[in-house]
């Protein structure tokens, strides 16, 4: 399991109940504009006891009468709580303080990595491991009782939603994807065209993408070491990627990112044989 | 307490995919409106964490969700093991509704559920349990 699931992350509280006068509303819309913009999670409180933050500490800023923070009113261990009046600071000053506050508490600073990754709309799945004999990047595997999952998030390359087209069940979703139904919109009867997505994308490539692009590689491989045309070679590699971006929508960065052909080919046949062996392995499940 | 549902305003911040405009005039108006809410910078990357507020909030009753696709919103949890209940959730969609109707409809205490229908029932199936 990735380290981001055990990163510690800062959560900020406007507490403004019991013992607090709240703030004024012009003040709080921009300090929280600000917090959110910086990648912090937010809450307003009003009245009540608050629960706390179970991975991280938790600032939690307030007019707070007579200057007197309510201690009570947090279910947080003393530790991991800090107290910030505001009273006297300015939007800027609160996002400065949270700032401290993270590098004092060694949280994670946020938007270091962009969340992209696969979303599986379990309704729609049916385990047939084919995302994770596709991706070269290990972002797939599969739960104990062998269900396909998106495991290593931060493995997946921003802006790419290529597995989503070799999904049969249109059952990828990438939320933040400019279009539907990748991007969690309704699957249509005219998005069952999902078969034709990815008979196009075999049409294009003869049956398998990374076949198409080590072949072509190694073609300009071949040709850069008998000519020794660097330049042509990587022309060469250009158009095929080109192709392939256009096509599968996969961001050009992406394919040029991609390791040599050998690793492609390493990488494709390690993904392969782990979607295999999870099938077999849900096979005997079956069967038990 | 109140019965009002839980509100939680997701500012997806590292994606250009729901309208600024929209994002910042709901903001401003839960801000504005004196309710009790959270807003979280990006759901998205809470799931990827495994945050545990998404916990607390699925296992918090009535919710209203301010962010995209209610099929991509039940999933980002259900992902992260923490399914939302179809019978007390409520998604409003800032890529394609109105700003006013998504802040109207967040702050007037009524629950209209509308997550994607489970596709068997209501029953959650064993991965969509919390671990
Ligand atoms: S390719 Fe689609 S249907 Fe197959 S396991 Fe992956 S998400 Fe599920
Ligand atoms: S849940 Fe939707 S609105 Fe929120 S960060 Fe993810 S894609 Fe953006």
């Amino acid at each position: 399991m990735s380290a981001l699931t055990e990163q510690p992350t800062l959560r900020i509280l406007f507490y403004e109940g019991e013992g607090s006068t709240p703030l004024e509303p012009a003040k709080r819309y921009d300090a929280m504009t600000a917090l959110l913009e910086n990648g912090y999670a937010v809450t307003r409180t009003g009245s009540g006891k608050v629960a706390g933050h179970e991975r991280g500490p938790l600032l939690v800023l307030g007019r707070f009468d007579s200057g007197n923070p309510p201690v009570d009113n947090v279910d947080q261990d003393q530790a991991s709580l800090r107290f910030q009046d505001v009273s006297e600071l300015g939007p800027s000053e609160i996002l400065a303080k949270a700032e401290s506050t993270r590098d004092e508490t060694g949280s994670v600073k946020p938007g270091e990595w962009k969340p992209w990754f696969p979303v599986i709309d379990y309704d729609r799945c049916t385990n047939c491991m084919q995302c994770l004999s596709f991706c070269l990047f290990n972002v797939y595997g599969v739960d104990e009782e062998n269900r396909i999952q998106a495991q290593n998030h931060d493995n997946c390359k921003t802006n790419c939603p290529a597995c989503s087209r070799v999904c049969p069940e249109a059952a990828i979703m990438f939320p933040k994807y400019k279009s539907g139904p990748i991007n969690g919109d309704v699957v249509t009867a005219a998005d069952m065209g999902q078969e034709k997505m990815k008979v196009d994308i075999s049409a294009l490539l003869g049956g398998d993408v990374y076949a198409a692009l080590r072949s072509r590689t190694t073609q300009a491989q071949e040709r850069f070491s008998k000519e020794r045309d660097e330049k042509q070679a990587l022309n060469e590699r250009q158009k095929c990627l080109t192709k392939l971006a256009q096509n599968a929508d996969i961001p050009k960065e992406v394919l040029l990112s991609l390791p040599s052909p050998d690793e492609i080919l390493r990488k494709a046949e390690e993904a392969k044989a782990r979607g295999a062996a999870a099938l077999a392995r849900q096979n005997q499940m079956k069967n038990a | 307490m109140s019965d009002s549902p839980r509100i939680l305003y997701c500012h997806c911040n590292y994606a250009q995919v729901v309208p600024e405009e929209t994002k910042h005039s709901v903001l401003k108006k839960l801000s504005d409106s004196g309710a009790a809410f959270d807003a979280v910078a990006d759901l998205c990357e809470m799931a990827a964490r495994k945050d545990p507020m998404l916990r607390q909030i699925a296992e918090g009753g009535n919710v209203k969700i301010a962010a995209c696709y209610p099929r991509a919103v039940k999933w980002i949890f259900g992902g992260a093991g923490c399914a939302l209940k179809q019978s007390s959730t409520q998604v409003l969609n800032m890529r394609t509704e109105e700003t006013e109707e998504i802040a109207a409809t967040l702050l007037d205490g009524e629950l209209v559920p509308n997550l994607p229908a489970d596709k068997d029932g209501s029953k959650p199936a064993p991965h969509e349990l919390p671990n």
